[in-house]
């Protein structure tokens, strides 16, 4: 079992880290509001020009961009949370503490949760008062989006460290690229059908596209899509297991290599 | 030359060992980084570890905290195996080294009360406190942590190796660039924790001064190897060297 003295004193680290360093908190608010200024009022803009045929168009953009930043976070808890030890060559100090790994992975958890909540709280303010979107309009099914999507975005971190702690500095990059990789084939604008087949097939195994393919039935229909949800919760239990199992292997590679001090203090 | 020298008296041959390494070998892609080394270092000892860079000092501190897995070999500390006890041993172990450094960002009394906390210290802010007494840098408690000067960093990363007062110490060349004052006061606080507290010390450093006042036993790695090990008085009375500077030169050069 995780242990929870050691998962909150990483978390009060990461809190004090960016509590102490504005520039890290001002990332946190500033892409995710700059993306729902420009894309809803450029919504808002060719609805107008195209009449009130399809009224749900400005909705969906929103939901899914309220949406997708909860995945985005996630997995940016868990990679730039790892990213700030490796910066501050700190992370030999946490490796050779007793820190069990499934504390640390559950720490970095811990800040998407805190990350999610932070922007998602300010989005749906934001979205409530330019857009006149209500987040809450989903009800409990709302909750069953931020898991699924939150889940996915916890196994593209722990992917996205796993490739870090594997190619070293050069693939830091990936912190960031990683969830765009997935996104065209994640549905979070447009619906499933408009992708091509061989695109579709591959959507269908990824978690997030049933996830928004709920919400807009949810928003088309109302009530809540159960067998979307169940499939992505069970598509996520997988992608879990296959990262941790990923994060395992590169993890016991990289001490045998020398790659994880290696890493840790250049 | 150096054949046979590596077989001088050692110490403590009968109390049981806090760390023990048997054979330990490390090989990275066809470079052998240490081959086939063998310790010992007993409670209240300190042995230091001795040579140029390359050697594997760094690589056999970095097996012995679990960062590196041996590739053949056997560690154990306090009885148990480094590969199936690891966390075990680290709770009991803590090091100092110049590889790693606290978050600049955070405050030095942060970082250090995270870290007791990682390492489940009792009343981790009194402990902090008494810590930065000890090293007498108790008016650096609010400061960032990367402001500090690189003696005051060391210091700093010293209470955290000393936090949950280890009984198995790794100390990775801990006065490398500090001037003569700080290093002076860092062998010192070696010495008080040799007297008050009795850890097991493995010590590196480029600085024969630090190694003949602060180690019982010596040992000389060249190429993953250890060519010799004594007292500083042994070694230097065997090669017939005035001083353990000399010592080392004698030994690099020889290689």
């Amino acid at each position: 079992m995780p242990s929870p003295t050691v998962i909150a004193a990483l978390l009060t680290r990461y809190i004090l880290l960016y509590a102490r360093n504005p520039m890290r908190a001002f990332e946190l608010f500033f892409w995710p509001l700059v993306q729902l200024l420009v894309w809803g009022f450029l919504t808002m803009f060719l609805q107008k020009q195209g009449g009130d045929g399809f009224p749900e168009y400005i909705t969906f953009l929103i939901g899914g961009i309220i949406l997708w930043d909860a995945l985005f976070r996630a997995q940016q808890g868990v990679s730039i949370s790892f990213l700030e030890d490796v910066w501050t060559r700190n992370l030999l100090n946490i490796f050779a503490a007793p820190v069990r790994m499934i504390d640390y992975i559950g720490a970095t958890f811990a800040v998407g949760i805190l990350r999610v909540a932070i922007t998602a709280g300010m989005l749906a303010l934001v979205a409530s008062l330019a857009y006149s979107f209500d987040l809450f309009r989903f009800e409990w099914g709302l909750l069953a989006y931020y898991t699924n999507l939150m889940l996915f975005g916890w196994a593209l971190g722990i992917v996205s460290i796993s490739l870090i702690l594997r190619w070293g500095h050069a693939a830091e990059s990936l912190a960031w690229a990683i969830p765009f990789m997935v996104q065209p084939f994640a549905c979070v604008f447009y619906p499933l059908e408009t992708l091509p087949p061989w695109m579709r097939a591959i959507s269908t195994a990824f978690p997030p596209a049933h996830v928004f393919e709920g919400m807009r039935a949810s928003i088309l229909h109302g009530g809540f899509g159960l067998r979307e949800f169940t499939i992505a919760l069970g598509l996520n239990a997988l992608y879990l297991a296959l990262s941790g199992w990923l994060f395992a292997s590169v993890l016991r590679s990289a001490r045998e290599k020398g790659l994880l001090v290696k890493t840790s203090s250049t | 030359m150096l054949d046979g020298l590596r077989f001088l008296p050692m110490l403590h041959a009968v109390a049981e060992p806090i760390l023990e390494i048997q054979k330990v070998v490390k090989r990275f892609d066809g470079f052998t980084a240490v081959d086939g080394v063998s310790l010992q270092v007993h409670a209240g000892e300190t042995v230091g570890l001795l040579g140029v860079n390359g050697a594997g000092k760094t690589t056999l501190m970095n097996m012995i905290l679990g960062l590196t897995t041996p590739s053949s070999g056997s560690i154990h500390a306090f009885g148990m195996d480094l590969r199936t006890q690891r966390l075990e041993i680290l709770r009991r172990a803590n090091f100092c080294t110049t590889y790693a450094t606290l978050p600049g960002n955070l405050k030095v009394r942060h970082n250090l009360e995270i870290f007791a906390r990682l390492y489940a210290v009792p009343r981790p802010k009194a402990k902090v406190a008494e810590l930065l007494a000890l090293l007498e840098i108790s008016h650096l408690a609010e400061k960032s942590t990367g402001q500090l000067s690189a003696g005051e960093s060391t210091r700093v990363n010293l209470a955290k190796a000393l936090l949950n007062d280890p009984e198995l110490l790794l100390l990775d060349e801990p006065t490398a660039s500090l001037d003569p004052d700080i290093a002076d006061k860092v062998r010192k606080l070696v010495r008080h924790l040799q007297r008050e507290r009795h850890p097991a010390i493995l010590y590196t450093s480029h600085n024969m001064r630090d190694i003949e006042e602060v180690c019982d036993r010596v040992l000389f790695l060249h190429a993953g190897k250890i060519l010799a090990a004594g007292t500083p008085a042994e070694l230097t009375h065997h090669f017939q060297e005035d001083d353990l500077e000399n010592v080392f030169i004698k030994i690099a050069r020889a290689q």
